[in-house]
């Protein structure tokens, strides 16, 4: 599907209308969909409608920028007003929101098309979209095969050229889980600039709101906008030349598939030859983190589900139930622990990042797992999936830095991998800049297939 | 309470309230706290502390690109 960046052009030149790309999504909807399951509602009419406002607007001289007439997905976590908040949960049943979450009316007000809300793991309390209440999404490189999550509904609407983009959530990683695992780009900002207001929460202080695109220059575009500012164009690449890039390899590449390490390292090689300064660093607490996000997150989620616990049970999918469950046992004063545990985590990134540019690490251990898979083997060592999931991203939930995904050359099964850049914590452009930068040599290609 | 104590009340709990299934993720609970109660951030109440407290990591100054 055509990239934002170039159906914005076509737009302009008058080659291509927003009803035309919407009407295109649409059927490809229905084409794909019914193998998917990537969307939960599609809003084809007032998507129709949209679009064509879009157009009217451009042809009196009114543009909104570059999301102007865009046809996108949102995750159906987030409120758009007049339709259901589902959470991919029937413990929504009848809920209706009154209004947009303000990520939600900034996209509007940028003009942006809405065709309809996305599949996700129940509650976003998970990372393979599995559990949903709507049953699985599929990833479109192999229905066989989870599109990650818990933004999995999301992925596949980009990937499969249903949408030119989507919005997800990401607590642990389900941002750039999904994003690695269907081969797109996710971005997670900086914790706190993006609203989660009108957003169902898991945990109030690790979740962050943010795009999923086919490219880089489009998460930027999406990123501006989400933020509530005009859409800036998109930053220039920073020079390559004496960029300083470090990886974290300690823990962070002990458990990697070999596909995805060869991928990795060949994506770092290409990044050496062209300049930049590539070296190893350490974050000492590595192995604390899976501990501290569980004993974080689990309270959090606790907390906000205690009373439909109790109240509407059945209502849970059985595997999100047990674990919400279970998060209700953890003590006070590990909780707080795992705070301390945070910090210490939070200090040790900034000292990484104080004399590089960005960390890179791979996004996800390994390709997208089987559905139904609970383990997965990884090098001689068998692993449970959702541990493996987490693995790579959870830390910068805990710490707020940015990170985003971007995808790698594919496995020699054709699967997507994707190699994950982190920035300095408010810093996201700078983090789009690298990233910009990078991009090309990442995904081993001279020029995007997909624009 | 120990972990070994909060386990067993736990799965106690969880037996009483027929959610006999909740055992093996307790289980798994009880290891990553177990993994979280070891960590050499924890403080302690006699000033026995760890190798690595709060206190001894200063924030970094970041360096400007050249």
């Amino acid at each position: 599907m055509i990239s934002i960046e170039a159906f914005g052009r076509r737009l302009r030149a008058r080659e291509l209308t927003s009803e035309q790309i919407t009407t295109r999504c649409l059927r490809r909807i229905e084409d794909e969909n019914p193998r998917l399951n990537a969307f939960i509602l599609v809003m084809a009419d007032e998507a129709v409608r949209q679009a064509r406002h879009a157009d009217r607007e451009l042809a009196s001289g009114h543009d909104r920028g570059a999301l102007h007439g865009v046809p996108i997905s949102i995750k159906d976590i987030l409120d758009i007003r007049g339709v259901p908040t589902t959470a991919a949960s029937r413990v929504r049943e009848g809920h209706l929101a009154d209004r947009d979450a303000p990520a939600v009316a900034h996209l509007r007000q940028a003009g942006a098309v809405f065709l309809g809300k996305t599949n996700l793991h129940e509650f976003a309390f998970g990372t393979t979209n599995e559990d949903s209440a709507f049953g699985p999404a599929r990833n479109p490189c192999d229905p066989t095969r989870s599109p990650g999550g818990s933004s999995g509904g999301s992925a596949a609407s980009v990937a499969a050229g249903m949408a030119l983009a989507s919005v997800g959530s990401d607590t642990g990683g389900s941002i750039r889980i999904p994003a690695a695992a269907c081969g797109i780009v996710g971005l997670k900002p900086s914790f706190g600039e993006v609203s989660c207001d009108g957003v169902v929460p898991l945990s109030r202080t690790l979740d962050h709101v943010g795009p999923l695109t086919q490219t880089v220059a489009d998460a930027s575009l999406m990123y501006h906008v989400l933020l509530g500012g005009a859409a800036a164009a998109t930053p220039a690449p920073m020079p390559i030349s004496g960029l300083r890039l470090a990886v974290p390899r300690a823990y962070f590449c002990d458990l990697l598939d070999d596909d995805v390490r060869a991928r990795f390292e060949s994506a770092l090689d290409r990044l050496r030859a062209a300049g930049a300064h590539v070296g190893d660093i350490e974050i000492q607490h590595a192995a604390d983190i899976a501990p501290v996000y569980m004993h974080i997150s689990f309270a959090d989620a606790a907390a906000y589900h205690a009373t439909t616990l109790q109240t509407v049970p059945e209502r849970y999918t059985e595997p999100v139930r047990l674990r919400l469950e279970t998060a209700r046992y953890v003590l006070a004063e590990d909780y707080v622990r795992a705070l301390a545990g945070r910090e210490v985590l939070r200090r040790e990134v900034e000292a990484a990042l104080a004399q590089h540019d960005a960390l890179l690490l791979p996004a996800l251990p390994m390709p997208a797992p089987p559905i139904g898979a609970s383990t997965v083997a990884i090098g001689r060592s068998t692993e449970p999936v959702r541990n493996m999931m987490l693995r790579l991203t959870q830390l910068f939930n805990m710490t707020g830095h940015p990170a985003i995904s971007v995808p790698m050359e594919r496995t020699s099964a054709g699967l997507p991998c994707g190699m994950q850049f982190v920035g300095c914590r408010m810093q996201t452009d700078a983090l789009l800049r690298v990233a910009l930068a990078c991009e090309l040599l990442v995904r081993g290609e001279s020029s995007h297939s997909t624009v | 309470m120990t972990i070994d104590q909060w386990l067993e009340a736990a799965q106690t709990d969880a037996d009483g309230r027929r959610l006999t299934a909740l055992k093996p993720l307790l289980e798994t609970l009880a290891g990553m706290t177990k993994a979280l109660r070891a960590a050499d951030f924890n403080e302690r109440a006699d000033g026995v502390n760890m190798q690595c407290g709060m206190r001894n990591l200063e924030f970094p100054k970041r360096i400007p690109h050249s």
